[in-house]
């Protein structure tokens, strides 16, 4: 019994990165209607560049992260600034093949760059340690990992619910010539979105360095998980995403505990269900 | 004034410049063990491999406007298919026709329910029911080996009872059997597409509501193409067993998937040849920038950046405008 519930919290903890990295696809999604190839890439980098300032060069844990973010952000505002913009006019195929062409750069480019496996660094002084939980030791870096996913998806509500600049982009998700029309500069709201969505990957990226292992096919494995989950919450739904992102976390712990054989397996029949039985997603009004 | 159907009345020409090309490009095809040695026959096995990969993942995608990104899967029904009969009962032909039909299958169970949806979700739900084929072949280690996958698979002689049985131990021979089979599918593949069926494919593509009203059962349609896509992925995927002696998960994964997407869009997506012609360029790119860096992946996708970007109609399209353009047009002179 105790161990169900350890696990809980262990899947509670794998559910946070997940929801960072398909919160950022979501709002890409819902705002300009791009599935992003490329954003398991981004998380990638996010985490190599992370590695680097914060594993290699020793610098500041946050200052780390934050710098991961500034440089995740750039690229992303390259991609969508002299890209994609181009092409939201034609057959979204396109967009798809051509985020699938930002994947192989910069798999490959991360390889060049930083070269195969890297050890883990150290996890921060103020972030080790061990708290019991159900009787046992649960990692401090985990809770924090679940605050930290807790504290984004607060800020993001706030952000779109609440402010001016919110409103402004849920604005131009539903009606792009209208709000084109009444003055939004939309180019620049696709520009933001695309590298709020970047950052939000990158977050997620950093935040795993001092905690799993750092390689080039990471980015190939994260989208798929991302995509599982915008699937199931509802493509552009960001509630939706949180909701999913626990769904998939939380069921992989279990299922690599309960059913190792089919849990790979399982994952996918629920995206496939959820498809074609409620293609909008579980969460849609 | 209009001098062109006077020019072309006198008699049928039999040999036009697109025949000839073609029955040049077969006739090197045939010549090629001659002169290239295992190596290059290796990577000509690799390239008709893809062709017909790629071919029946365009009739899905360039035909009939539907984007999957799940054809992995049912390559590696096909593969893993044609490895279990093969070793089973070592007979070529019963490999690769039961892999190739084991496909089909699949497709079709598959296929009733991807054609429910076009568009992302189309392509989000092949997604899915690749990467489900993909984790099977990765844990069901029983019946696929695991990460290991299936070995020692037999490069089994080709044999009709009470005809023939010839070995296929040399790769100059399964070189000749891979060149065969293939030219028969592309011959299909051709037929298909200008047939009556093709033309509904496209008739569906540009409208689809006019085709509804003329009575045609668009979804009906859309998982034909979608069975003879699966077909298509499957007998290449059958191809392999025999040329690696061994299948791997790999085959499944969705990256796998991109292999055709990638292929055609190279080659072009409006042409027929498109997709042969890409699977061909998509290997000299490979074969070529391997040579100065083990970086190749980067090179092709900013040549697929750039293809995205200005020149969607692929390298067919390319050359046929130009080719057009070079010709004196009729009405000229």
């Amino acid at each position: 019994m105790e161990t169900l519930a350890f696990q809980g919290v262990v899947g509670l903890s794998m559910a946070m990165y997940l929801w960072l990295i398909s919160a950022g696809l979501t709002i890409i999604f819902g705002v300009l209607g791009v599935i992003n190839f490329a954003h398991g890439s981004l998380f990638m980098l996010g985490a190599y560049l992370a590695f680097t300032f914060y594993g290699l060069l020793g610098w500041n844990f946050w200052l780390a992260i934050l710098l991961s973010l500034a440089g995740t952000a750039v690229v992303g505002w390259v991609m969508e600034r002299f890209f994609l913009r181009y092409l939201y006019g034609v057959d979204e195929a396109y967009q798809l093949l051509l985020t699938f062409g930002f994947v192989l750069i910069m798999d490959d480019a991360v390889k060049m760059i930083w070269g195969g496996v890297f050890r883990i660094p150290d996890i921060p002084t103020f972030l080790e340690g061990h708290w019991p939980v159900f009787g046992r030791p649960f990692p401090v870096y985990n809770a924090f990992i679940i605050a930290a996913g807790i504290v984004v998806g607060i800020v993001l509500w706030l952000g779109f619910e609440r402010t001016w600049w919110g409103r402004t982009v849920r604005a131009t998700a539903s009606d792009r010539e209208m709000a084109n029309a009444i003055g939004v500069n939309v180019p620049r709201v696709f520009s933001g979105v695309f590298m709020l969505g970047a950052m939000l990957a990158a977050l997620g990226g950093a935040l795993g360095t001092p905690v799993r292992v750092v390689s080039p096919g990471l980015g190939a494995a994260m989208i798929i998980q991302a995509f599982v989950i915008t699937v199931i919450g509802g493509l552009g739904n960001l509630k939706g995403a949180f909701v999913g992102s626990l769904i998939v976390g939380v069921l992989s712990a279990y299922g690599t505990l309960l059913f190792p054989v089919f849990e790979l397996a399982l994952i996918y029949l629920i995206m496939a269900v959820v498809l074609l039985v409620r293609p909008q997603g579980l969460f849609a009004r | 004034m209009d001098v062109g159907p006077v020019a072309s009345a006198g008699r049928p020409r039999i040999l036009t410049p697109g025949r000839s090309a073609i029955g040049g490009l077969i006739l090197a095809l045939l010549l090629l063990p001659l002169v290239g040695g295992q190596y290059a026959q290796y990577v000509a096995i690799q390239v008709l491999i893809l062709s017909l990969f790629a071919l029946g993942f365009n009739i899905l995608f360039g035909y009939t406007g539907l984007l999957s990104f799940g054809q992995a899967g049912f390559y590696a029904v096909g593969a893993y298919g044609c490895a279990k009969l093969l070793l089973l009962k070592p007979s070529l032909l019963f490999g690769v026709i039961g892999g190739t039909l084991l496909a089909g299958a699949a497709a079709l169970v598959l296929g009733v329910l991807c054609i429910r949806h076009t568009r992302i979700y189309f392509s989000m739900l092949t997604l899915a029911f690749g990467m489900m084929i993909f984790s099977m072949a990765l844990k069901w280690r029983d019946f696929t080996g695991g990460d290991d996958g299936l070995v020692g698979i037999p490069r089994a002689p080709l044999e009709i009872p009470g005809l023939v049985s010839v070995s296929m131990a040399s790769m100059g021979r399964y070189y000749y059997f891979v060149l065969v089979v293939s030219l028969l599918a592309i011959g299909i593949a051709y037929r298909l597409v200008h047939s009556p069926l093709g033309l509904t494919f496209q008739g569906i593509l540009d409208s689809e509501g006019r085709m509804a009203f003329t009575g045609v059962s668009v979804r009906a349609y859309r998982l034909i193409a979608f069975v003879i896509a699966g077909l298509y992925a499957g007998l290449a995927g059958a191809l392999l067993p025999a040329l690696e002696n061994t299948v791997t998960p790999p085959v499944a994964h969705w990256t796998t998937s991109a292999d055709p997407v990638l292929a055609t869009l190279l080659g072009g997506i409006q042409a027929f040849a498109g997709p042969i012609v890409g699977a061909f360029l998509f290997f000299m790119i490979k074969d070529i920038i391997v040579r100065f860096t083990e970086y190749w992946l980067i090179w092709l996708g900013i040549i697929v950046v750039v293809l995205v970007m200005g020149f969607r109609g692929g390298v067919v399209s390319l050359a046929t405008a130009r080719w057009r353009a070079l010709r004196p047009g009729r009405e000229g002179t």
